[in-house]
């Protein structure tokens, strides 16, 4: 069957998968749609936050990355995963015997403050923001490489799918369907990286292959490197020759590691993560919930070190020398015989992801070191449409200056397509590269939905429930439980079609933004959640005083040098805008010890409130008032 | 639950964690980040000890602690009968 066919084939019936789970999952109260009832299997609860974590950044972008920085990427393997171990034994289980809805509840109730409730609303709106536009264009990459419809139609197809079941089925909706999508993209990374690792080590486990030898000789440009080295060895050799940095050596250790408790950190301050505990019976489900999400996490995220190496590999050995125009159409042989065709290489240049800069005018492709294309982030410059007569697209960009150690590099690789592209530059079945896109949807799919749930409940239930419609005796919400369900509904169909715009006309810095998002996360939440957990002193002034200096500081930050220019020589300690949070959230918890420490201690009835979520039992019961 | 006893449960939890914690820091930030070089002297079969933990290694451990702490917290809530 033709690789289209089997595309429409497997992306549809994902797809028809997830509504038909949808309607059987339908939400009929606001329990069900803000915590699914709270009686989700821990199991099922891991799974559906595993897959709600997995983002298209994960998914698509996670092992390009990691291809391109080596040893450094780990930062992002450790710091994705590193957070569950926080959450599972810092966060969790307080929060689920604390028994609400949602994050500002915790907050506004902890500390007994509607400021502190709308101040967390307000950072919930915009880290899962941040966060879903970065999906919404994901999803758009997908569709328009792989169902070949323009980007923008991928981003509406993509608005209907998760407007069907996040609306209708609320979190119970989600939850279940993300159990399944967890299913098609841990299977459709798998599946890949196996054919990947038989091929190029010879190993049938992804996670041994990086312990491997290589089964096949190749020319990194400079010298060859004989069958049977060490995976790693060959990869070292190959990218040092090449003027990259050693591939397994690490670069700057301080900012490693403040990337790293950013990111750790911040995985556990974010407001969709932490959500997901809210959903199961106990204390007992919850702490181990967090466990059964990790693990499920954990078989993508071990397999990704190996396919991050394999593609390396792989890069250098097809695309090293091979004369374009012949290699793009009717392909060539490797000297030892083994086919290697280009076909790849001229769709990818189609979506503008990849660039081939004839510097030397040889007709042939070299890949080194260094930027191709003259542009501050080496990027082509495309003159529309138009090819040259050997078929490579045309660029504008004026010729860098050349003389560059071995040679100069001649290829412009966006990252973002290494996993993407990695079943065809090693010219797998039709169907794993159909598997590919379903995946690479699931991905984005799920973590949209995840966060688009809560950012309808932050408004419907925080701030229309809590703050504009208090009723001032009792405390509680004046809307019915319907009126509050229809109105989670009508948040939710606002926050898709804003969301959409987003993937649209992203806001042309959505890598960037992904800083952000956990920064936030990190000096405020975090944090926040930590002391009104583990200090029973911890009052309104204090928390108030914390969360502000950590978000101030944060967003300036990450605002002076990311968006407005600021020189890197200028970093505060060295840190670099990414790993910043770690700073917000140390002042966080300085500034509101301190202040706590000076003003009146918390109210008796919240000590209390304290001391019991601090003790297990009684958390069924909890979710029922 | 007598004041005493909540104390002494708390107490317990409080020490397990910081436990669990301190492992969860010598893989990551140790083994991965800290003295990763140190590490990177030692080699199985091509792949550094120190990038291994950094890009591997440390993700076990991690899932480990994590089932380690919910069979260690079973325990500690049954002693102090306070579980569901």
């Amino acid at each position: 069957m033709d690789l289209q066919t089997l595309i429409y084939i497997f992306v549809g019936a994902s797809f028809a998968l997830y509504i038909i789970i949808a309607i059987w999952a339908k939400a009929a109260s606001t329990k069900d749609f803000y915590v699914a009832g709270g009686g989700v299997h821990p199991v099922a609860n891991g799974m559906a936050t595993a897959a709600d974590w997995m983002s298209a950044a994960s998914f698509i972008s996670l092992a390009g990355i990691i291809a391109y920085k080596g040893s450094d990427g780990g930062a992002y393997l450790m710091g994705w995963t590193g957070g569950y171990v926080l959450l599972a034994l810092l966060l969790a289980p307080y929060l689920r015997k604390f028994g609400k809805f949602t994050v500002p509840d915790f907050v506004g109730d902890r500390y007994y403050s509607d400021l502190a409730r709308t101040v967390a609303v307000i950072a919930v709106i915009f880290i899962s923001f941040t966060y879903v536009a970065g999906q919404m264009r994901g999803v758009g990459i997908v569709f328009s490489r792989f169902l070949q419809v323009d980007v923008n139609t991928g981003v509406v197809i993509g608005m209907v799918i998760v407007f069907i079941y996040a609306v209708l089925g609320g979190m119970k909706g989600i939850t279940y369907t993300q159990v399944a999508q967890y299913m098609v993209m841990i299977v459709a990374y798998l599946i890949p990286a196996i054919f990947l690792s038989l091929m190029v080590t010879d190993t049938f486990l992804p996670q041994l292959g990086i312990f491997g030898t290589t089964t096949f000789a190749f020319d990194d440009g400079v010298k060859t490197i004989p069958a049977g080295t060490y995976l790693m060895h060959a990869l070292d050799t190959a990218v040092t020759d090449l003027g990259f940095n050693a591939y397994s050596l690490p670069g700057n250790i301080w900012n490693m590691f403040m990337l790293t408790v950013a990111l750790m950190v911040g995985t556990a301050g974010l407001p969709h993560v932490i959500v997901r505990f809210f959903t199961v019976p106990r204390v007992k489900d919850a702490r181990i919930s967090a466990g059964w999400a990790l693990f499920f996490i954990a078989i993508l995220y071990t397999t990704i070190a190996s396919v991050a190496a394999f593609s390396r590999v792989n890069i250098i050995d097809r695309v090293q020398n091979v004369p374009y125009q012949q290699w793009v159409t009717e392909g060539v042989k490797q000297a030892d015989g083994r086919i290697n065709h280009g076909g790849w290489f001229k769709t990818w240049e189609d979506g503008s992801l990849l660039a081939w800069n004839d510097r030397n005018g040889d007709g042939k492709i070299q890949y080194a070191a260094g930027k191709a294309f003259d542009d501050p982030k080496g990027k082509p410059h495309f003159d529309d449409h138009k090819r040259a007569p050997d078929g490579h697209r045309l660029t504008t960009n004026p010729l860098p200056a050349a003389g560059h150690k071995p040679f100069d590099n001649e290829v412009y690789i966006d990252r973002d397509i290494i996993v993407l592209a990695n079943p065809e530059i090693a010219n797998l079945p039709n169907w794993v590269i159909a598997l590919i896109a379903a995946g690479g949807l699931a991905a984005a799919l799920s973590t949209a939905a995840g966060l688009l749930l809560v950012i309808s409940s932050s408004i419907s239930h925080d701030l229309l429930g809590r703050v504009m419609f208090k009723d001032p005796a009792t405390g509680k919400s004046k809307l019915s439980d319907r009126q509050e369900l229809l109105a989670a509904r009508i948040a939710a169909i606002a926050a898709i079609v804003v969301a959409g715009y987003l993937g649209i006309n992203p806001p042309g810095f959505v890598a960037q933004v992904v800083a952000f998002a956990f920064g936030l996360a990190a000096a405020s939440f975090f944090p926040t959640i930590i002391l009104g957990i583990f200090d029973k002193r911890m009052n309104k002034a204090g928390a108030i005083a914390g969360i502000s200096t950590g978000l101030i500081f944060t967003f300036s930050y990450i605002v002076y040098f990311v968006f407005m220019g600021g020189d890197p020589k200028d970093y505060l300690f060295g840190v670099a805008p990414v790993g910043i949070g770690t700073i917000g959230m140390v002042l966080h918890f300085i500034v509101a010890l301190i202040v706590s420490r000076m003003t009146e201690p918390p109210p008796a009835h919240i000590q209390e409130m304290v001391e019991n979520i601090r003790i297990p039992r009684g958390a069924g019961e909890a979710h029922n008032h | 639950m007598t004041e005493e006893k909540a104390r002494a449960y708390w107490k317990e939890n409080i020490s397990a964690i910081l436990k669990l914690l301190a492992v969860w820091f010598i893989v990551s930030y140790g083994a991965g980040i800290l003295f990763i070089n140190q590490l990177n002297t030692i080699e199985i079969s091509g792949v550094k000890l120190g990038f291994w933990f950094a890009q591997q290694g440390s993700i076990y451990v991690f899932v480990i602690l994590i089932f380690i702490y919910v069979k260690w917290m079973n325990k500690i809530d049954e002693k102090y009968d306070v579980h569901e």
